[in-house]
């Protein structure tokens, strides 16, 4: 007897739409070998380091393959309060405050899937990362999003949030520097949203991990704030400061009540994460400062050159605060984002990502991601630069 | 820092045109900078970093790293004694070393029997040398930051990512 698959997917599920992201993956996939310079990546595009790499071989080789605490190793765990402590201003216990994850995006699951009821609602700011909203739903809980908008070069605003809150919302995620835009919030923009999620009595999941790339002034992590550490909890990774995407470590950090939820649900899905990334994550904490110092200046050199070039070209850009994205409004040559980035692609080989990818909010821009070499980057740039030239 | 210095630093090899856009000013100033550093005696010269062992013609080449013990003049010291062997045309470089030698040469030659000549008749006999101990280099592994041999491969990283 035939049947339909279809069925056994859950409804949830087979309703949550695909990531925009994945639609343009494939079509540059369909590109390979035709020189397309990617703009379209989401990583660093320095290998790790080697100081780091080199930890994690020894580490196999000392047969460290077994599984660890739930938690984490206890010297990762040691290091990240401390790293923690002194980067952002927040202690928290490493005996019961840490959880480490599965990159941040475990962390930010387990969040969801340790706080969210059914219909809890969710605040994110938005253009925001692919997997927010989609978390929210898997959860089934509500997501509102809370447009940032370009004039305020995508800061989100206490304003925004207030106008966006509805009764009953329970948490706001916060991604600080954000991905796709690069926008953040200053301290006192951070202390009007702080103010609100305690008017509201609102949890804060603060996802922080572009945190070490931040070029001008310097990042305040809300959990800092007065009142704050015992309503947020503070994710991060080492993807993008230490180029350990691939390597999928992170980190929550969080009243104890708060990670004791979240590990338990770790605990009965992913038990631990690999012992070989720790120990090189604890090799990037202790020893691995000025590698994150000699890349973030790269980052930094390499913004102001796509910037200063996208805005020269007639694509009006912000200058992202942090992160490692270019976030240009494309409108000016009269196509929307997604024609934009297709036409571009098909014409002159550059990849950027369409903007709506990362929500509604995107319309009209597109992301760039300046973590390549100089010379790619000019090299994209001139391409861009011909491609809008020939719009105009 | 001098912007372009800085770029010098980081070793790439970026044309006038690139620096001037990475650093966010003009190519003229970017020359002006280059200009002045040679001014300031900073910047000597170009020289590409090269993988000789690669290239038949070249791969004959020998090179040879030599300790050597002297004995310092007053009032001079070991400058004077240096700097003369410095001019030599097979000295590569040359340094002057804290511990159990005094100076460090660093020689390239054609063949081995053109170093060994130059060390034997040239260098041990210039007065002052005590002793010299010559280490031929047999194989590089990495060369001012460069790795040879590399296998490094960044071609499965996806294009585009979330």
């Amino acid at each position: 007897m035939s049947t339909d698959p279809n069925k056994w997917v859950a409804g949830h599920v087979a309703t949550l739409p695909k990531s925009g992201i994945r639609d343009f993956f494939d079509l540059v996939a369909k590109m390979k070998g035709q020189d397309v310079i990617s703009l379209g990546v989401g990583e660093p595009d320095f290998v790790t380091p080697w100081r780091v790499r080199e930890a994690a071989i020894y580490a196999l080789e000392h047969g460290k393959t077994y599984y660890t605490a739930n938690l984490g190793l206890i010297e990762l765990r040691r290091a990240i309060s401390k790293y923690v402590a002194e980067h952002f201003g927040v202690e928290y216990s490493p005996d019961n405050q840490v959880l480490v994850t599965v990159g941040v995006s475990e962390a930010v699951d387990l969040a969801f899937r340790a706080f969210c009821n059914p219909g809890d609602k969710v605040m994110f700011h938005q253009p925001c990362y692919v997997s927010y909203h989609p978390s929210v739903t898997l959860v089934h809980g509500t997501g509102i999003a809370v447009p940032t908008y370009a004039k305020d070069n995508f800061a989100l605003t206490a304003e925004a949030l207030r106008a966006a809150w509805q009764p009953g919302a329970k948490i706001l995620m916060l991604n600080l520097p954000c991905n796709p835009t690069g926008g953040t919030c200053t301290r006192e923009q951070l202390e009007k949203i702080a103010e609100f999620c305690r008017e509201k009595d609102m949890l804060v999941l603060s996802d922080e991990i572009y945190s070490e790339l931040t070029f001008d002034g310097v990042h305040t992590s809300i959990a800092s704030l007065p009142g704050m550490a015992e309503r947020t909890v503070f994710l991060h990774g080492f993807s993008k400061a230490f180029a350990m995407t691939g390597w999928r470590i992170g980190y929550a950090c969080g009243p104890a009540v708060l990670v004791d939820a979240m590990m338990k649900v770790h605990q009965y899905s992913m038990m631990c994460a690999s012992i070989i990334s720790q120990e090189a994550a604890i090799e990037a904490l202790t020893h691995g400062w000025d590698d994150v110092c000699r890349m973030r200046e790269q980052y930094h050199r390499r913004r102001d050159l796509v910037v200063r070039r996208f805005n020269e070209i007639g694509l009006k850009c912000h200058s992202p605060r942090g992160s490692f994205y270019a976030f240009p409004n494309v409108t000016a040559t009269g196509l929307d984002e997604k024609q934009f980035a297709v036409q571009l692609l098909e014409r002159e080989k550059v990849a950027v990502v369409p903007g709506q990818a990362f929500g509604e909010n995107g319309a009209g821009h597109v992301r760039a991601c300046f973590a390549t070499s100089y010379e790619q980057l000019i090299d994209a740039c001139d391409r861009m630069e011909r491609f809008v030239g020939a719009k105009r | 820092m001098n912007p372009v210095l800085k770029l010098l630093l980081e070793g790439g090899s970026l044309s006038t045109a690139q620096m001037a856009q990475v650093a966010g000013i003009s190519p003229a100033e970017v020359e002006q900078h280059l200009e002045q550093l040679k001014k300031d005696k900073i910047f000597l010269g170009w020289r590409p970093v090269l993988d000789l062992s690669r290239e038949a013609a070249a791969a004959a080449a020998v090179r040879a790293v030599i300790e050597v013990k002297v004995t310092p003049e007053r009032g001079g010291g070991f400058n004077r004694f240096a700097e003369r062997l410095a001019k030599f045309d097979e000295v590569e470089s040359c340094y002057l070393m804290s511990g159990r030698y005094d100076l460090l040469v660093f020689v390239r030659g054609a063949s081995l029997q053109k170093v060994a000549s130059f060390v034997s008749e040239k260098l041990s006999t210039v007065e002052g040398v005590l002793s010299t101990a010559t280490h031929f280099i047999l194989r590089c592994y990495k060369e001012q930051g460069y790795l040879l041999d590399s296998d490094e491969d960044n071609s499965s990283r996806l294009t585009v990512s979330p």
